[in-house]
């Protein structure tokens, strides 16, 4: 195994491509792609065309959508074998987020409901 | 360095042509050990923001009777906030590419550039801040405030220390050169850095946009 080899097995996150061209080029489909995205973002959320209940959920694909491509484009996570240690940390992190976020709105959401408290008190309002 | 066939065949490893990954080469050097371990601290650092965004979403409704994100909200500051932000991680990327062609002028007007809009960002972020609290919309208002303050003050913190983190950065790059440590710092930088524009994504579809919808 030569010591170029030995380099190519691993790559750190957020490293360019090896040349020029790709590597600027990858930014530049990154920012146009993220700037077409933070534009329909915006747009859903203020046209009156789409069905009202459908819009937060647009909204947040919309969202992953963009982390993926600052995920590819900007910090080069890729599938390429080189990147399976970056890849399987962000699996992990993800699966993490996912379980804090979507646990906590499921149970107090569920709690809320099933409680039977008044509406005052399941809105977690501060008494004064 | 011992080709894969003369490799012990013993413990963990397999021997043969096959790569294990399970160290029969050694440690991967400190230009890949470092990255990583960053990389684990910035997905460790987006749980913690996941733990932020459970609490908001939670307490989002929660206001008291006090002013509600429909009425607190401006979306034509986010959006300005957004590109600066965006365009600002764009930017760091150039300066990776100049840094890693070891061109002095270029990375530094990139990474000066980079923290200028980085700086927008905050000033806007302060400005609509200190606007809330003015007009009795602080974080001791309700819980739904006190949610909003945590979650997006803390994106500001951490934009904040990024900030410091590219002024170091051109400092370091200026006095010692391109290095191979301090090239290691400046990608740990570049993560970080575009790592703070994917929990912007978060925070402005979620508490911006999602906030104020009719």
């Amino acid at each position: 195994m030569t010591e170029r080899e030995t380099e190519l097995l691993n790559v750190p996150p957020g490293a360019p491509h090896s040349n020029i061209l790709s590597e600027t080029g990858s930014y530049i489909i990154g920012l146009a792609l993220a700037l077409i995205l933070t534009g329909v973002s915006f747009w859903v959320a203020s046209t009156s065309v789409l069905w009202g209940p459908g819009v937060a959920v647009g909204l947040v694909v919309l969202a992953i959508a963009q982390m993926g491509v600052h995920l590819v484009f900007f910090l080069h996570i890729t599938s390429g074998p080189d990147n399976t240690n970056n890849v399987l940390a962000l699996a992990f992190g993800v699966l993490i987020v996912f379980l804090v976020m979507i646990g906590t709105i499921w149970i107090m959401a569920h709690m809320n409901a099933n409680m039977g408290m008044s509406p005052e008190l399941t809105n977690l309002q501060m008494q004064h | 360095m011992t080709t894969a066939s003369e490799a012990p065949a013993i413990g963990l490893t397999h021997g043969g042509s096959e790569d294990t990954g399970l160290g029969h080469r050694g440690p991967e050097s400190k230009s890949i050990v470092v990255p990583y371990g960053f990389w684990l601290f910035v997905l460790s650092d987006m749980v913690l923001f996941s733990a932020l965004f459970a609490s908001y979403a939670t307490l989002a409704h929660a206001t008291d009777g006090g002013p509600i994100s429909n009425q607190l909200f401006d979306r034509n500051l986010v959006a300005i906030e957004t590109i600066a932000l965006l365009v600002s991680s764009f930017v760091c990327g150039l300066a990776m590419i100049a840094a890693k062609r070891a061109n002095m002028i270029w990375t530094q007007g990139w990474l000066l550039v980079t923290g200028l809009l980085g700086f927008v960002f905050l000033s806007i972020e302060l400005f609509e801040f200190a606007k809330m609290i003015g007009e009795g919309a602080g974080p001791q208002r309700s819980a739904f405030l006190s949610a909003f303050f945590t979650l997006v003050g803390c994106h500001g913190a951490h934009v904040t220390c990024g900030l410091l983190w590219i002024g170091t950065m051109m400092a370091q790059i200026w006095a010692k050169g391109f290095q191979p440590h301090i090239m290691r710092r400046l990608l740990c930088l570049s993560v970080f850095w575009h790592a703070l524009d994917i929990i912007w994504v978060a925070i402005f579809t979620i508490v911006y946009l999602i906030g104020t919808l009719p």
